[in-house]
């Protein structure tokens, strides 16, 4: 096993006051990682939550008065953006439900604090997908992908159409049917998320019930093949949990709700991950119950590594492999190999011809 | 620790290293660069600025650095970093130390919402600042360039970086970055001034750098009230005119030059008008540097 070495990023994660001892080096190099992992704001609002902003040495607290005033401006924009989707959508006959970034910030989860991205992600049932993308056409929104091969990919294959983008605002919208690829082998039942998902009080707006918001947090992270925000997304997860676990029964709904749409793999990877790297309080029963038969061995030498800020203090030789590998199993878990490497060779041979950019 | 008594060879070897660390007023950089032409850069124009050991907090670890080794005899190019981040496309390999001062008017820029910053030079006399908003090609480099070589003080040739919180102005007094034919004007406006090397045919035209006069560097820690918003624009034989500017046409006018202004909303709106509410505001028309120098000299008695 990786012998784990904890990045600084992480100690103050998981014990904002052991910041107070720091040195400045220290507070430089917490800075940093805090930056690279897009964590900045969010480990402002970590310090505001136990009232030692103000105890920071000043050169510190600059950067995060910096990062949080651009978070500020965030917030005021995705509540902007997100009145335009449900006035946009007011007309469809189907529930409207948000995922991820933009329902933790409608929730007022505590994971909305400090997160900034890009694109708002909504759920729609397939059946409702041509009156959605018509609608948001109407009301501004464009596809960026035009070639018919992508559009064909998406359509075809993913859990969504391709991304939408608002020709005034610039927004980015991600309509999704599922949360999963279609490809995926244990693809969730996407009606069985929405028959669970819980209604914002004087909102016409949906988001997903607690537990599954974690598994869905979970699926995404495991799924995924970059990890530039995997420390994020991993502290989302932990927020959630912390804030989810004071709810009558929410584990044992967890851990049933991962059996019920066959999410025990993600599930138990996010429960050990973000335990072994920021600690998250998961009792030992739930850690005992959530086990999976997988290498653990194999897999905790790619997540340590990969889990961590991409940032050059927290890499070791071995980062750059770790990641790779997992970029490539993220394509394997998408699809099956027979779909895979035709769609590889076709994507490998237009970028030769410089038909791609990406 | 001033930096220009370092030989050469020390900050080439420090370059090449862990990077040279320094202090601009109130940020602390560290730029580390194979390019032999960026140690010259900064002995030459960087010279009066304190060097930092490496206990200190560095707010912007930067780089210059060649993107392939391959294309070192194939127009060769250099690439910024910001911390492992690479905001540019890469420029030619000449253009090292013009891209530094890009660069880390960037790093300023994108990570300084402390403050409302202006797209403005900003100078001081008698305790007054006066700030020159501008759009390029307004003169507002060339003259700020022509202020400080009589003797007025530099806070920001660049920008303007007014404090949310106190409404001062914070000084970084880099080099003045002047185009084209404004290098001539001020080589023989101020025949004493220090220039760099000049960068040609870059994506701005011809660039070269005056050094900050070693006063102001020596100032850079202490702010300055606002007390003169001035829109500058060079007019070819024009006379020297200066008019009153409303104060509701001076704040949009002010807020299209802000780098921030969107993101600070309510506040970069309060910090704003707080700042025109406290100074006069005007329009200013020249092409006489001589007669601009004593106008503003006069203004801030």
């Amino acid at each position: 096993m990786k012998s784990f070495q904890q990045p600084i990023l992480c100690t103050v994660l998981i014990d904002p006051q052991l910041a107070l001892n720091f040195n400045l080096r220290q507070w430089d190099l917490l800075i940093r990682q805090a930056r690279s992992a897009n964590l900045l704001a969010r480990l402002g609002y970590l310090f505001e939550s136990v009232g030692l902003l103000n105890q920071l040495p000043a050169q510190a607290l600059a950067h995060i008065i910096s990062a949080q005033a651009y978070a500020d401006r965030f917030y005021i924009s995705l509540q902007r953006e997100i009145s335009c989707i449900q006035e946009a959508l007011h007309s469809v006959n189907a529930p409207l439900v948000l995922l991820k970034g933009s329902a933790y910030f409608m929730a007022g989860n505590i994971a909305a604090k400090g997160r900034l991205f890009s694109d708002v992600d909504i759920l729609v049932p397939e059946d409702k997908l041509p009156a959605v993308e018509d609608a948001l056409m109407k009301a501004g929104w464009m596809t960026n992908t035009i070639d018919p091969y992508d559009q064909k990919y998406y359509r075809q294959w993913m859990h969504e159409i391709p991304p939408l983008r608002h020709l005034k605002r610039q927004a980015t919208i991600d309509v999704h049917h599922n949360i999963l690829p279609k490809t995926t082998q244990f693809c969730p039942d996407a009606n069985k998320l929405s028959a669970n998902s819980v209604k914002l009080p004087n909102q016409n707006i949906w988001i997903l019930a607690p537990e599954d918001r974690v598994l869905h947090s979970a699926m995404h992270l495991f799924h995924e093949g970059e990890f530039a925000q995997g420390l994020r997304d991993l502290s989302d997860l932990d927020l959630l949990l912390k804030e989810f676990s004071t709810q009558v029964n929410f584990w044992e709904k967890l851990l049933l709700r991962a059996n019920e749409l066959q999410q025990q793999i993600p599930l138990f990877y996010a429960l050990r991950y973000s335990h072994q790297i920021l600690q998250t309080p998961i009792p030992e029963s739930v850690l005992e119950a959530s086990k999976q038969r997988i290498n653990t061995t194999l897999m905790d030498a790619l997540f340590l590594r990969a889990l961590l800020p991409d940032h050059d203090s927290c890499n070791d030789k071995w980062t750059g492999l770790a990641r790779s590998l997992l970029f490539i199993r993220s394509h394997y878990l998408k699809m099956p190999i027979y779909l895979m490497v035709p769609h590889l060779l076709r994507k490998t041979y237009r970028r030769v011809l410089g038909k791609e950019l990406h | 620790m001033k930096l220009e008594t370092l030989s050469k060879k020390t900050v080439v070897r420090a370059l090449n290293s862990d990077g040279l660390r320094f202090k601009i007023g109130g940020f602390n950089v560290c730029l580390s660069s194979s390019v032999p032409a960026v140690a010259e850069h900064l002995l030459c124009l960087y010279g009066a600025f304190d060097v930092l050991d490496n206990k200190a907090f560095i707010d912007f670890y930067t780089a210059l650095e060649p993107p392939s080794k391959l294309r070192r005899f194939f127009r060769p190019q250099v690439n910024f970093s910001f911390d492992g981040y690479f905001p540019f496309k890469p420029l030619p390999y000449k253009q090292a130390s013009a891209m530094f001062e890009w660069g880390l008017n960037w790093c300023i820029a994108s990570h300084s919402h402390q403050y409302l910053i202006i797209h403005a030079s900003v100078v001081e006399r008698n305790g007054q600042a006066f700030i020159f908003p501008g759009t390029p090609g307004s003169g507002k480099s060339t003259l700020c360039a022509a202020l400080v070589s009589r003797g007025w003080r530099l806070l920001s040739d660049e920008m303007t970086l007014l404090s949310v919180s106190d409404g001062c102005v914070y000084p970084v007094p880099r080099p003045i970055s002047l185009k084209n034919q404004s290098i001539d004007v001020i080589q023989d406006f101020a025949p004493d001034a220090v220039m760099g090397a000049v960068f040609k045919n870059t994506a701005k035209g011809s660039i070269g750098h005056v050094r900050p006069s070693d006063d102001s560097v020596a100032l850079d820690e202490i702010p300055a009230q606002p007390s003169k918003l001035i829109f500058p624009k060079y007019e070819r034989g024009s006379n020297t005119v200066l008019t009153p500017l409303s104060k509701s046409r001076t704040l949009l006018k002010a807020a299209e030059n802000c780098f921030n202004y969107n993101i600070l909303g309510l506040k970069g709106f309060n910090s704003l008008s707080n700042l025109i509410d406290a100074s006069d505001c005007y329009e200013f028309k020249y092409s006489n540097l001589e007669e601009a120098v004593a106008l503003f000299t006069d203004l801030a008695h």
